[in-house]
């Protein structure tokens, strides 16, 4: 390994303005290096940041504070040996393969045989042959995303960046893709030298990266970091590695949940209305509370073994986890859910019985139902506007959030019967119609 | 590498010429022949043209019809150039967003056959004695009838590139003109080919009223087939009348083919998201000219040499794709925002004093009156057009095998000039004694109406069929399934027709509040008909006041009651 890193960060921070003047804080304190030879994973949940930091490597944004080396050098904008790969692959869909390939050569500049000669390398490369003359629109989501990886490969980068490659794909192809990947990376086919890995499967993070950045959310922070060190291929049927995959959920379920949601003395303290909310459907809710309290897991799972079975990642499973926890439901702690006395009550109620113990729940536990709901009692019509509160919100979160949390909030609240919302005249009221 | 395959369909080009190469050559050469042939009159002097009065002879109508033509796309060409300019120019720089936006917007509103009368004495000036003169203030006319809404969706394609597409255009270091051709006119291509269909179609309208036109004692008389319906009308042709409508159809009928199709056909490969079974639209001259080897061969050294200009970094382009920032730069933005409003302020004193200093105050509450009727007169029209056609459509576009045959003839109606029919019911009117304000009003609607028709068509067709069989299976029918299913479902479509008749009407008032036929004249009363009598007296200052009293009445409909709905059809009805 190379003593000096390809690539670092220091101290970096990035914060977008709010409303108020007050600034949110997306990312901070990020400390990364990435050596040669090396797949660095980031790893966490949405919101965490974790894009965000990728694009600043990228040179795409800058940072508020902080600073990126590249080779020793500054990152100050799109720099030279740094290319990328997309989630939503980033195809222009009136090239071909071949165009959509070259373009990064063209735009370099290069004499039109070497454009075609480097072109058609890197097709045959990652398997593409055949295709040259598709549309992407006549591909499948794999084959895409293989364009993507001939179109950053072509470039000879160093740095290869990746923001969740494989994630719009189907489990099966997105294997695929990952095997011939790691495969042609590790045999040293790849004109790279080190590889930026973005994911939020943890199974991903644990067979691809020698490194991997366990992120927190709001703000993004690296909360840890663990190091993997089994040899490619990794068998991920084997302990050692349900061993890293157990130590990245238990990393994962660590702080960020307990700090967010809180102990009993936070939510005195203040109206709390300022958590941002994540809608996750009540069917979901009351899916995994008769997962976990069903056999074989009796009111407590591993959180690893449960996603396994539901066949759920972790950006779905977590927030769905983290809600029951906020709603008294259930507690997540060392990489495991258990539910609490109610959540296994509610496991075993007929269908009214639930509502009413989620509506409940919903106006004890969160904060924003209680305080719609009190709003709406102390009126006189017992109505009030959308705006009323989103205007609340927003001097505490952005108005995308604030928005999202509303609608969780109405979400839940219509589950519980606990408040209506007319959608047409944008108002709350406790009216439901009969 | 592979090397038994080739990499791409590289046919080894054979040197026999194919019967696709023919074709080519046939249409490559006709353009040519039409082109020199049109350009050639340009250069005359305006008293030649003059001397030359327009010949009733229909052996000249073919003639004629290539003049009018050629002002067309010279028209099309230029509002291209806007688009391109202004509009990246818009979404490019927020300070200039700032005020280019609500001016293209306002632009938009404002009645552009009232334009021409203010600018032809302009472009007179520029090249005096020449016909050149006449041309540009003709083709300026048309201009502002196509460019607005070309550069309104091309801004808005500007601003909606999916972020990804720009952060890899970026990641693998584009320069901006490798960008502008690369990523952005790709991506708004669809959108805009689209809308340069929409305004060739209200162009025709506007050339053929642009080109017999009298602003005081200045008569313009360029040789067209406005002209020659001008011509046909003052010595009562009835039979001209009707070879200048066949020969309309038929000019209509080749620019569409020759054209548009083509062009349809050939964007659709830069639509982002492509619809599954949809059929991509076919032209058989796209076809000739992409087998074509001649073409080919043409092509691909100029394709080259586009591709090599991307490599031209001028380094003083400051943007380079970052995206634009919104913050910071507060104070001098509220500094550029006084600075607009204090020019914004010091237009409107002197417009006003331009107005009020040639006219009386009530000259002002009677134009206000006069828009008023007008705008009675739209509203009743819109709503009897709505009744008539929304029907239709939903029938129509229910059933996909008449929606193919009725969809483009709505849309080749629309295309059509309404005012070259003009004469014909004018005609009718004073063969019947009939009262023009009631009888003259429904010209508005005649080139606009078919809007309606095909966006209704359009919006029954998009009804998923699963509502559809739903509807069936629960026994829905009758009026509740109008008022539950069909009325909902083509409602956005509607909005969106019901938008561009309405604004199209405003326009046509001016043409169609007024009417001769030979020495009988016939005025409805309305603030068209007075913009047009201004016009024709050379009136300047009334000019002014019509045109902007009707901008306002359309701006003050459009912000208060159109865009509300259209909101209101997006958010509530919008299948998607």
């Amino acid at each position: 390994m190379n003593a000096t890193p390809l690539l670092e960060t220091h101290d970096l921070r990035q914060a977008f303005p709010k409303p108020d003047g007050d600034e949110l804080l997306v990312l901070d304190g990020i400390e990364l290096s990435l050596a040669e030879g090396q797949i660095v994973g980031l790893l966490g949940r949405s919101g965490s940041g974790k894009s965000t930091l990728l694009r600043l490597i990228a040179g795409l944004s800058r940072p508020t504070a902080g600073a990126i080396t590249y080779m020793g050098r500054p990152v100050t904008g799109p720099a030279p040996g740094i290319a990328m790969v997309f989630q939503s692959f980033a195809l222009f869909p009136w090239l071909t393969v071949l165009e959509n390939v070259q373009i990064g050569l063209e735009a370099l500049g290069l004499p039109e045989h070497e454009i075609r000669q480097r072109a058609l390398a890197a097709i045959d490369l990652i398997g593409l042959d055949g295709f040259e003359s598709a549309y992407p629109r006549e591909l499948s989501g794999g084959m895409r995303q293989r364009v993507g990886f001939a179109r950053a490969l072509v470039v000879h980068p160093n740095i290869l960046l990746m923001d969740e490659p494989f994630s719009a794909l189907d489990v099966l192809t997105a294997e695929t893709l990952r095997t011939d990947f790691l495969d042609l990376w590790c045999e040293g086919r790849l004109p790279i030298r080190g590889v930026v890995l973005v994911t939020h499967n943890i199974e991903e993070a644990a067979l691809m990266c020698d490194r991997i950045l366990v992120f927190s959310t709001n703000p993004g922070r690296i909360v840890s970091e663990i190091k993997v060190d089994l040899p490619q291929p990794r068998d991920r049927v084997g302990p050692a590695f349900q061993n890293v995959v157990e130590r990245i959920y238990v990393a994962m379920t660590a702080r960020p949940m307990t700090a967010r949601t809180g102990t009993r003395g936070e939510r005195f303290a203040g109206t709390g209305i300022d958590t941002v909310l994540t809608r996750v459907s009540s069917n979901l809710l009351s899916g995994l509370i008769e997962a976990v309290a069903g056999p074989p897991y009796n009111g407590r799972a591993d959180l690893p073994v449960i996603a396994s079975a539901l066949r759920m990642e972790i950006d779905e499973l977590f927030p769905v986890a983290e809600t029951l926890q906020m709603l008294r439901f259930a507690e997540v702690e060392g990489g495991d859910i258990r539910l609490s006395e109610e959540g296994k009550r509610f496991a075993i109620a007929p269908l009214d019985e639930r509502k009413r113990l989620f509506q409940r729940h919903l106006l004890s536990y969160v904060p924003l139902a209680t305080h719609v709901r009190r709003v709406l009692d102390e009126r006189a019509s017992h109505k009030a506007p959308w705006s009323r509160f989103l205007d609340e919100l927003e001097d505490h979160m952005t108005t995308e959030s604030a928005e999202q949390s509303l609608r969780a909030v109405i979400s839940w609240a219509r589950y519980g019967e606990a408040f209506a919302y007319d959608a047409d005249g944008q108002m709350f009221s406790l009216e439901n119609p009969s | 590498m592979t090397s038994n395959t080739p990499p791409i369909s590289v046919e080894k080009s054979r040197l026999v010429p194919t019967r696709w190469d023919l074709l080519a050559l046939l249409l490559v050469f006709e353009l040519i022949v039409f082109l020199a042939d049109t350009s050639r009159a340009l250069m005359q002097p305006l008293a030649e043209l003059q001397a030359a009065p327009i010949s009733l002879d229909p052996a000249y109508l073919p003639g004629y019809a290539a003049r009018t033509t050629l002002r067309m796309l010279a028209a099309m060409a230029l509002s291209l150039l806007f688009t391109f300019t202004y509009a990246t120019f818009a979404a490019k720089s927020r300070r200039a967003e700032l005020v280019l936006i609500p001016v293209l917007d306002i632009l938009q509103s404002v009645p552009i056959l009232g334009f021409i009368s203010i600018t032809i004495v302009f472009f007179m000036s520029l090249a005096p004695g020449k016909v050149l003169g006449a041309e540009f203030a003709a083709i300026f006319a048309i201009f502002t009838s196509q460019a607005w809404n070309m550069a309104f969706s091309f801004y808005q394609s500007l601003r909606t590139i999916p972020d990804d597409l720009v952060e890899a255009s970026r990641c693998f270091h584009f320069p901006p003109w490798m960008r502008f051709w690369r990523v952005e006119v790709p991506f708004a291509m669809p959108a805009l080919v689209w809308n340069m269909m929409m305004s060739m179609s209200g162009g025709w309208f506007f050339v053929v009223a642009s080109e017999a036109i009298s602003v005081g004692d200045t008569t313009i008389t360029l040789p067209g087939i406005g002209s020659y319906i001008a011509a046909a009308i003052v010595q009562r042709d009835m039979a001209a009348i009707i070879w200048a409508i066949g020969t309309m159809l038929l000019v209509i009928l080749i620019y569409d083919q020759l054209l548009f199709r083509p062009l349809v056909a050939w964007a659709d490969r830069f639509r982002y998201e492509q619809e599954v079974g949809v059929m991509p639209p076919r032209s058989w001259v796209l076809t000739v000219l992409t087998r074509s080897q001649l073409v080919a061969r043409i092509v691909t050294p100029l394709a080259a040499a586009w591709r090599w200009s991307y490599r031209l970094r001028p380094q003083t382009i400051k943007s380079n794709g970052k995206p634009r920032s919104n913050l910071g730069a507060r104070p001098a933005d509220s500094v550029w925002l006084v600075i607009v409003i204090v020019l914004a302020a010091s237009a409107l004193w002197q417009v006003s004093r331009f107005i009020l200093e040639g006219l009386l105050i009530t000259e002002v509450t009677t134009a206000l009156g006069l828009g008023a009727i007008t705008l009675v007169r739209v509203v009743v029209l819109i709503a009897v057009a709505s009744v008539i056609w929304v029907p239709i459509g939903v029938w129509v576009g229910l059933r996909p095998r008449i929606a193919r045959l009725v969809q483009p003839l709505a849309q080749f109606l629309a295309a059509f000039p309404a005012n070259l029919l003009f004469p014909v019911a004018v005609s009718w009117i004073v063969a019947f004694h009939l009262d023009p304000n009631i009888w003259l009003s429904p010209l508005m609607v005649l080139g606009t109406q078919w809007y309606i028709l095909f966006n209704v068509v359009a919006g029954a067709s998009a009804i998923p069929s699963e509502l559809r069989y739903v509807s069936t299976n629960l026994g829905v029918r009758g009026s509740l399934w109008w008022r539950r299913v069909a009325l909902p479902g083509v409602f956005p479509y509607y909005v969106t027709g019901a938008i561009t008749a309405s604004g199209g009407s405003w326009n046509a008032s001016i043409v169609a509040e007024v009417a001769s036929w030979g020495d009988q004249r016939l005025q409805a009363n309305g603030i068209g008909a007075y913009i047009a009598e201004a016009t024709a007296d050379g009136d300047f200052h009334r000019v002014a006041l019509g045109i902007s009293v009707m901008s306002l009445f359309v701006i003050v409909l459009n912000r208060s009651f159109w865009r509300p709905l259209y909101r209101f059809a997006e958010r509530k009805y919008r299948l998607s």
